[in-house]
């Protein structure tokens, strides 16, 4: 494996609390290995685009990281808690299950089909993790999911069933919905690529809205110009490795791998 | 007509027995089939095949056939052989039954709902039970309430096989007027009585439906 794999690249978030340490994370599917030993550390206030072919691995990478995706190997480990310890020539061992919960609870996250409950309204959606999982009282849960509908600009929609709203509109509820759970870290899963291009602007627009109120982002993405743009640091993957990693605008500027430049070449 | 007018009440009565039955089948059922199509689904492959097994013995043998199995065969049988008079052992064999029925319908129903449900219920910390009691439950009645429709319906007809067991429902009622005056009109009020049942149950499951659509595009 190239050198550059392990480098951070001098980001500025070096030092800063470690959110997320993922080592060597392999994970197959049937005959296939999708991660052939993936590692990533992610620190407080970083915001990381993951991109790459499809196939390359990027999406059940991020999957493993909160357990959608059960690892074959190696570890993880979240703001100091193991969620996944590597065991030699043995399945890594997880935590309990009310453990991975809990560990899991500090990461919030966006699907690239929203996921969004289609019985309920736009705030019966927002507000229910937090009244049966957080046991937040109506009167508690409200007021926050009012804040948040505005923050994402979708007030008007409060009442709405889902199967009413646009794409865009879909997409930013369902970030309202993560974010009332008041997750440390918000992992996107290719949260635009089911958007038509206008609407893909308006989501970009909340996504770059909460980076820029320094939450600790990963986002599995499409789109160059939001890598470019908001994220401090890209990784690239191909066939279940890291590639390449580095600083955005180095990243985008002075590839270092042959295989970065024919894929930037493709997506520019 | 005054003659109509004098089956009313004897048919009447004969209408509670057959709605007791239906009524209380369904709310023995109903959750039974639940609990079923659970056990069905669930990741116990002993548990899912005792169940596939039932629901092979219950749709596969005829309700009547059953039903004189819990009067007449039951009582014999060790263990748990236990006598039963003959309305409680009507409804032991209707509600295990349905609960069949039920079962594969809510499976269905529980199946039909897309794995995202389930991993935007889960990133959300939400565990099993909440997960099924607020997300998938919901979406599931809504699925499945047209065959619901269709097997309540069917329950409020096959009510008129407790006559085996000589229970005055309204088929046997009006029966046994036909018997005495030797006349057909009582069973066409018989008709009239279980076409205006079905007709209340119809317009129940539509406004059901219509209420479940608003949510959908």
């Amino acid at each position: 494996m190239p050198n550059s794999t392990n480098s951070t690249a001098g980001s500025a978030a070096e030092g800063r609390e470690i959110m997320i340490e993922a080592r060597e994370i392999t994970k197959s599917f049937g005959n296939v290995q999708v991660l052939k030993g993936v590692s990533l550390t992610l620190r407080k206030g970083e915001v990381v685009a993951i991109i790459g072919p499809s196939g390359s691995g990027k999406s059940t990478f991020l999957r493993c990281l909160n357990h959608l995706e059960i690892i074959d190997g190696g570890s993880i480990t979240v703001e100091g808690e193991v969620l996944a310890t590597a065991v030699p020539d043995a399945p890594s061992r997880y935590a309990g299950d009310a453990d991975v919960r809990r560990i899991c609870r500090k990461m919030g996250m966006v699907f690239q089909s929203f996921n969004l409950f289609p019985h309920m309204t736009v705030l019966q959606n927002i507000i229910e993790a937090p009244m049966t999982v957080k046991r937040q009282s109506r009167g508690t849960a409200i007021p926050k999911a009012e804040a948040l509908l505005a923050k994402v600009g979708l007030q008007a929609k409060r009442d709405n069933y889902p199967g009413r709203l646009s794409g865009g509109q879909k997409q930013r509820v369902a970030i309202a919905r993560a974010l009332a759970m008041e997750p440390d870290i918000m992992l996107f899963d290719e949260p635009t690529s089911a958007l038509d291009p206008e609407l893909t602007v308006e989501v970009l627009r909340t996504m770059r809205q909460l980076a820029e109120e320094h939450m600790t982002m990963l986002v599995v993405t499409h789109e160059m110009g939001f890598a470019r743009e908001v994220a401090h640091r890209v990784i690239f993957m191909d066939e279940g490795r890291i590639v390449e990693t580095a600083e955005s605008s180095e990243f985008f500027l002075n590839p270092r791998q042959e295989r970065t430049r024919a894929f930037l070449g493709q997506m520019l | 007509m005054d003659y109509v007018l004098s089956l009313i009440g004897p048919m009447a009565e004969g209408a509670k027995v057959t709605l007791s039955l239906f009524f209380i089948t369904l709310f023995l059922s109903v959750p039974l089939g639940l609990a079923l199509a659970l056990a069905r689904i669930s990741k116990w492959p002993l548990l899912s095949t005792a169940v596939n097994g039932y629901i092979w013995l219950m749709r596969g043998t005829p309700l009547m056939l059953q039903l004189l199995f819990v009067y007449f065969a039951l009582p014999f049988v060790p263990v748990i052989g236990i006598r039963l008079p003959d309305f409680p052992a009507a409804v032991v064999a209707f509600a295990l039954n349905y609960a069949a029925y039920f079962a594969e319908i809510f499976r269905a129903g529980i199946q039909a709902v897309e794995r995202g449900q389930y991993e935007g219920s889960k990133v959300l910390g939400m565990n099993y039970l909440q997960t099924l009691r607020r997300i998938v439950l919901p979406q599931m009645v809504q699925r499945v309430l047209p065959p619901m429709s269709n097997e309540t319906i069917t329950l409020v007809k096959d009510t008129s096989l407790i006559y085996v067991l000589a229970l005055n429902d309204i088929l046997r009622t009006a029966r046994g007027i036909v018997q005495r005056d030797f006349t057909t009109t009582p069973f066409l009020v018989a008709a009239v009585f279980y076409l205006a049942m079905t007709l209340i149950l119809t317009w129940l499951f539509q406004r059901m439906e219509k209420r479940y659509a608003k949510f959908d595009e």
